[in-house]
């Protein structure tokens, strides 16, 4: 049985001493997760890492990616992160930043990547996301398209997939849409 | 059994369980009409959620002897909740469900006091929740569930020999139900497993690829979530979709509709639209009574102490037949929600480097290459570079300066652990006591300095 007199008193006390002056912020557990992925984050040279927030806030942080190989040397590409309260029971929302003409990343800046979705595991951390990112620029496929034209040009005419991009990426057009210049 | 002219008492069945001894009481029970009184007068509950769950559990713990009441909701109410949330009428629609429910109950039960809140459970201070004996939860997300249980958490505090301080404990009553099947569980912090340290039991979500669902869709679901997901942001693009707007969702249920007779699949309705988006699943009102009657049943025992409370964790399933089992899980020690930490005292001088250099030496710790946090506040970071050069000047300050000149709080630290000749990545709580201030004597020291 709680006893119910002393209880009350005790912690009104408590709440008293504990709140000096500034409200202390809530720190979820996902946050301490969060907080040790970020603390071991091994990234290539390739990768880096800004939290527009200050270094207070590891729940929502930039990664900018440029690739040193493949059809996308030469271009920077920016990704959004933002983790939840409940991560690692969730995966982190990731939006690619930057217009691109990919096979896996359609103009709205949606990601197809399945460690995002379907396969996200408590297990993989921000790590894994950036090289799995990174991995899309030198190794992108025709298999899980969110952009079927650049997924038939890749699938069906390498090199004119590979004068797309470059276009693109200079800042010109591929088909009816303008892509900004990233080089 | 009283004959028919004498009144009945209204707490007859209640005088049952507090005015007489038995075999299941918790040690501390003392029968009598000053404790069924107590129970009136002192005992404060709050009820999290004026749902499914909420409505039942007011009047399960008003018609239990419980007179002051919290409820706490942030929505109003809506014609879909009408089935089982027996508090609200036809006419209620729009209004917040906390007041609602509040006044309903209060018109029935006599004497009971009922304070209703329509707001976030974020946006009330601590000191708000520190006025509960008991929290009971009829929430319906892990994110509420998390927030509370850390809120709970936090009073928590541990003695020299990482024993719970017992006036310090906030047990917490909590109740979940999905169609036919629901959960009722108790959670006394520092003795039971918190709800973090079970989180692990959760399933993953479910994802569909968005390539699935943009190129190959194969159920109805499939063609929901490529309007909501995808969809959406081409035509609405900046605009955030909002699922409690019924223009939003009734724009996803037609584009769901179309692409569906585009590739011939079946079974796109609008209620369907509404699970699939919300993540909800079909409410049944006998479910909801079952687990608040175990959850208010429970709130009432360790209120009063008036039988053993159910260890730890009750599943029910009506899907066939009738079936219900208790499990008795374990705490995690190493839980950075509920666990005790590690202790450790400090000099107000001791610099944020010095302390780093203990944590490694310290035995129960060997912790190197450490990054620490206080409260979301990054004290030192390893790791990424830019992080650590924003905190490289941190090092040189005494950590007393750098906590704000609390007596003693919580931080916690992420490294490398090198026990037994493995490294292995740890993170770990520690309880930070700091000495030479007055008023902190009595602690047995242990490690520090």
């Amino acid at each position: 049985m709680i006893r119910l007199r002393k209880v009350k008193e005790k912690q009104r006390e408590m709440a008293e001493n504990a709140n000096g002056g500034a409200p202390i912020r809530r720190q979820t557990a996902g946050e301490l997760r969060l907080h040790k992925d970020i603390s071991e984050l091994n990234l290539p040279k390739s990768c880096t890492i800004s939290f527009p927030n200050g270094k207070d806030d590891l729940m929502n942080f930039e990664v900018s990616i440029r690739p040193d190989e493949g059809y996308y040397l030469g271009g920077t590409f920016l990704f959004s992160f933002q983790v939840s309260s409940i991560y690692p029971h969730e995966a982190p929302k990731v939006k690619c930043k930057t217009k691109v003409y990919h096979p896996n990343i359609d103009l709205e800046g949606n990601v197809c990547l399945n460690i995002l979705r379907e396969d996200w595991k408590p297990v993989l951390n921000i790590n894994t996301v950036i090289y799995g990112l990174y991995h899309l620029f030198t190794e992108p496929n025709c298999e899980d398209p969110l952009n079927h034209d650049a997924a038939a040009v890749l699938r069906d005419n390498p090199k004119m997939f590979e004068s797309n991009v470059k276009r693109a990426m200079s800042g010109g057009y591929v088909g009816n849409t303008l892509f900004p210049r990233i080089m | 059994m009283a004959d028919s002219s004498a009144p009945q008492s209204r707490s007859r069945d209640l005088d049952k369980l507090l005015l007489r001894p038995g075999n299941l009481v918790w040690p501390t029970f003392d029968p009598g009409a000053e404790l069924r009184d107590d129970l009136q007068q002192y005992a404060r509950v709050l009820v999290v959620g004026a749902g499914g769950l909420g409505c039942e559990l007011l009047k399960d713990l008003a018609l239990s002897g419980f007179r002051n009441l919290d409820v706490i909701d942030m929505d109003r109410i809506e014609v879909t909740n009408l089935n089982r949330q027996f508090l609200f009428r036809l006419e209620d629609v729009g209004k917040p469900k906390a007041e609602v429910a509040a006044k309903r109950v209060m018109e029935r039960v006599a004497g009971v006091n009922i304070v209703p809140h329509f707001c976030r459970i974020e946006d009330k201070d601590i000191e708000f929740y520190s006025n509960f004996n008991i929290i009971a939860l009829g929430l319906d997300s892990i994110e509420a569930r998390s927030y509370i249980n850390a809120v709970a958490c936090s009073f928590l505090e541990y003695d020299s020999d990482d024993n719970p301080r017992e006036e310090t404990i906030k047990p917490m009553v909590d109740g979940g139900t999905e169609g036919f099947k629901g959960h009722a569980r108790v959670i006394v912090p520092g003795v039971t497993p918190c709800f973090e340290c079970t989180i692990w039991l959760f399933p993953p979500q479910v994802k569909f690829p968005l390539c699935t669902l943009a190129e190959t869709p194969r159920t109805a679901a499939h063609c929901i979530e490529y309007a909501h997901l995808i969809k959406w942001d081409e035509v609405h693009s900046g605009k955030a979709f909002d699922p409690d707007h019924p223009e939003h969702m009734k724009w996803v249920y037609d584009e769901a509709v179309k692409r569906a007779e585009l590739f011939g699949i079946l079974g796109v309705t609008y209620s369907l639209t509404q699970g699939v988006v919300k993540n909800i699943i079909p409410a049944i009102a006998s479910t909801n009574a079952i687990i608040s009657a175990a959850c208010a049943l429970e709130t009432l025992k360790i209120a009063s102490g008036c039988s053993k409370t159910l260890s730890n964790y009750l599943t029910y399933n009506g899907v066939e037949g009738v079936h219900s089992k208790v499990t008795e899980f374990v705490k995690d020690k190493d839980c950075l929600v509920c666990g005790p930490g590690i202790l450790i005292e400090l000099d107000t001088s001791v610099t944020l480097q010095k302390f780093m250099d203990m944590l490694e030496e310290n035995p129960k710790l060997l912790l190197s290459k450490a990054s620490i946090t206080h409260h979301g506040k990054n004290l030192y970071m390893q790791a990424p570079p830019v992080l650590e050069e924003m905190t490289r000047a941190n090092l040189c300050v005494p950590l007393y300066e750098l906590m704000g000149r609390v007596t003693k709080d919580i931080l916690h630290a992420t490294g490398t652990i090198n026990k037994d000749n493995k490294k292995t990545s740890g993170l770990r709580k520690l309880r930070i006591v700091f000495k030479g201030i007055d008023g902190v004597t009595d602690m047995d020291m242990a490690g520090g300095a």
